[in-house]
Formats: structure tokens, C-alpha cells, sequence
């Protein structure tokens, strides 16, 4: 297994459908981006899980710093005025 | 079609057995892969090849018409009446050789299946219908395995050089028409050999050239597994598959 271990982690987003937003559901070691690809495809979609897929090194993921948490999302608890809970949502529309 | 052609059965049991006998080899690799990814990867593709053999059988046994079923020619066919092309049965040897093999034979089964989308045999030609999708991504898979290691480093360079000149010979068995490839083009089933050679040569040239790999030269050497005359690697290969209906006759899930 010492190949995977010196392989780069790739973070999986799939498509599940069309219309639906690329959602996050794991990670593959690959050599390079095709690769990925083809893992993610073989790992994550071997029961029509999806009909697109991302592949992102993790490395390039940035991510907010848990010990920033209060300053960064607390300001928003007391904001209800923002959620958008006063319209009446179509019966139409599913994927909302 | 009321009356089946004789060659006919010869003909599904050649390209059926050939998809049985590599689906059992990329299965040997299970829990080996040099990583669980590619161990799912060459699981997914022994899945795909398995169910292009099932499918196959099933029809080779009732144009046979005796009664037995797909399992039946699997599970209980002697060595030589096995019809596999022998390059499927040859050993994996290590990763770079099982990529190269696979895809050489990916390659040949996609020029196959695409022809044999318009065989005049419709239900072989729904077949095929169903498994060239599964052999494009094969080929994919197999082809960018086969330029990452000829265009990576020295050492895999040259072994996956090394696996191509050891299978190489085994490739013109696949081109090679003989009375039951002449029956099956006479008739519109199949198409002919070298246009599956040629298309199999173009698309093979170009994964070549860009691996940096040499093509290497034809050579006399024959071997005819379509013809049940098999290497010594396929008793050992069907002894693992056939191992639990010998030991349990008619055991099922």
C-alpha cells in the first residue's frame, strides 16, 4: 500500500442528478487528476449515484479555522429577518 | 432467427469465454491491488466483463439447445472446450503486466462491439449494445494506466515495454479468420477480421505513441485458444472457478 500512501488526496464531489448541486461524499488517493476521476467514478457511483463528478486536491481546499467560529458565524444567530421563512414555497418546485 | 446457424455457437462461446476467463484473472487481484482503489477498479471492470459473459452464454445455450445453461458451459466445459483467445488467460503477473493485457484486449473487444452493434444477429447485437459502454470505459481505465507507466519513469518504462513485447505474439490470434469467423461475416453476423484490426491498430498506435511505447514487430508465433488448444495457465484458472460446482454439483446462492 506504500504507492497510495505517496499518491495525493482528492476530495469526490458527485452530481446525483441533474438540476442538483455537486455534493462532497469522500476521497480517493490518485496519481493525477484522470485518475481521480476514474477512482471517484468506481468508488462513488458503482450504484447510479450520480451523473457528473468533481475532483479537487485537498490540499487546495481552504478551510475557516474552528477556533474562529464565534467570530465568524455567531453574528448571524440573532438575524432571523434573514431566512427567507415568510413566502409560500410552490408545491412545483422539489429541489429547492 | 428460427434456425441457428452451426457456426454460431462456436462464435458467442469465442467471445464469451474470452470476457469469463479475464473477468476470473482481474478477479485474482482482488485484496492485491497496490491500492483499494484500483483493487475496485479492476473489481468494477471483472463485474462489467462477467455480466458481458453471462449474457453470452445464456445465448450460446440455447442456440446449443441441450438443455444446459449459462452456468452449465461456465462451470462445467472442459479445458479444451473452452473457446477463450489465449492472451485472456495468460497470468497477471504484476500490475503493469495486467494493465497491458487488459488493454490489449479492451481495445479489440471496443472495435468488436462496435461492429457488432449492427450484426444481422439482433440479439447479439443488443448485446453488444449494452457492453460497448462498459468497454469504452475499459479502455479508458486500461489506456491511461498503460501511458502513465510507459511516459513515467525509466523503470516503468521499460517493464511495461517488456510486458508488451511478452504478449504481443498472443495479439494476432485475434485477427486471425478461420472457417467460423468466414461463416459468421458470410451471413452479416460478424465484421471482418481486419477491420477489427485495423481499428483495434489505430487506436492501440496512438496509446502507444503517446506512452512513448514501441509497437513490436509481428511475429511467426501462434497460438490458438479460440480452437480449445489453451495454454498451461487455463486448468489452473478453471480449477479455481469450477472449484465449488465439481465439489457441490447444482449448489446455488
Amino acid at each position: 500500500m506504500s504507492q497510495a500512501r505517496d499518491w495525493p488526496l482528492y476530495e469526490v464531489f458527485i452530481r446525483a442528478r441533474g438540476g442538483l448541486d455537486h455534493k462532497h461524499v469522500g476521497s480517493v488517493h490518485a496519481a493525477d487528476a484522470r485518475m481521480a476521476i476514474e477512482h471517484a467514478r468506481d468508488l462513488y457511483t458503482r450504484r447510479q449515484e450520480g451523473v457528473s463528478i468533481w475532483v479537487a486536491r485537498s490540499t487546495d481546499i481552504l478551510a475557516s479555522d474552528p477556533a474562529e467560529s464565534a467570530a465568524l458565524f455567531d453574528p448571524a444567530r440573532d438575524k432571523i429577518y434573514r431566512h427567507p421563512t415568510f413566502y409560500d414555497i410552490p408545491k412545483e418546485v422539489e429541489t429547492l | 432467427m428460427s434456425e441457428r446457424p452451426a457456426y454460431l455457437l462456436e462464435y458467442l462461446l469465442r467471445i464469451a469465454d474470452t470476457s469469463l476467463v479475464l473477468a476470473q484473472r482481474l478477479g485474482e487481484w482482488i485484496g492485491h491491488a497496490p491500492a483499494i482503489e484500483e483493487d475496485l477498479g479492476f473489481a468494477n471492470t471483472a463485474l462489467d466483463l462477467l455480466g458481458q459473459a453471462r449474457l453470452l452464454l445464456a445465448y450460446a445455450a440455447e442456440v446449443e439447445g441441450r438443455g444446459r445453461s449459462a452456468d452449465d458451459l461456465a462451470f462445467l466445459r472442459e479445458e479444451s472446450a473452452y473457446r477463450n483467445a489465449t492472451l485472456a488467460e495468460l497470468p497477471n503477473g504484476d500490475f503493469g503486466d495486467t494493465i497491458v493485457r487488459q488493454f490489449l484486449i479492451d481495445a479489440y473487444q471496443l472495435a468488436l462491439y462496435e461492429r457488432l452493434t449492427d450484426s444481422s444477429d439482433l440479439r447479439l447485437a443488443e448485446i453488444a449494445a449494452k457492453a460497448v459502454n462498459e468497454t469504452r470505459y475499459h479502455v479508458r481505465y486500461s489506456s491511461g494506466w498503460v501511458v502513465r507507466l510507459g511516459d513515467g519513469t525509466d523503470e516503468s518504462h521499460d517493464r511495461v515495454q517488456a510486458s508488451l513485447e511478452r504478449f504481443w505474439p498472443y495479439v494476432q490470434e485475434l485477427f486471425e479468420a478461420d472457417d467460423i469467423d468466414r461463416a459468421a461475416l458470410a451471413d452479416g453476423t460478424a465484421p471482418p477480421a481486419q477491420d477489427l484490426c485495423d481499428a483495434w491498430s489505430r487506436r492501440v498506435d496512438a496509446v502507444l505513441a503517446e506512452a512513448t511505447l514501441l509497437r513490436p514487430a509481428a511475429s511467426p508465433f501462434r497460438w490458438y485458444g479460440k480452437h480449445g488448444r489453451h495454454s498451461e495457465h487455463l486448468g489452473h484458472l478453471l480449477a479455481n472457478l469450477q472449484y465449488l460446482q465439481r465439489t457441490h454439483p447444482g449448489a446455488t446462492w
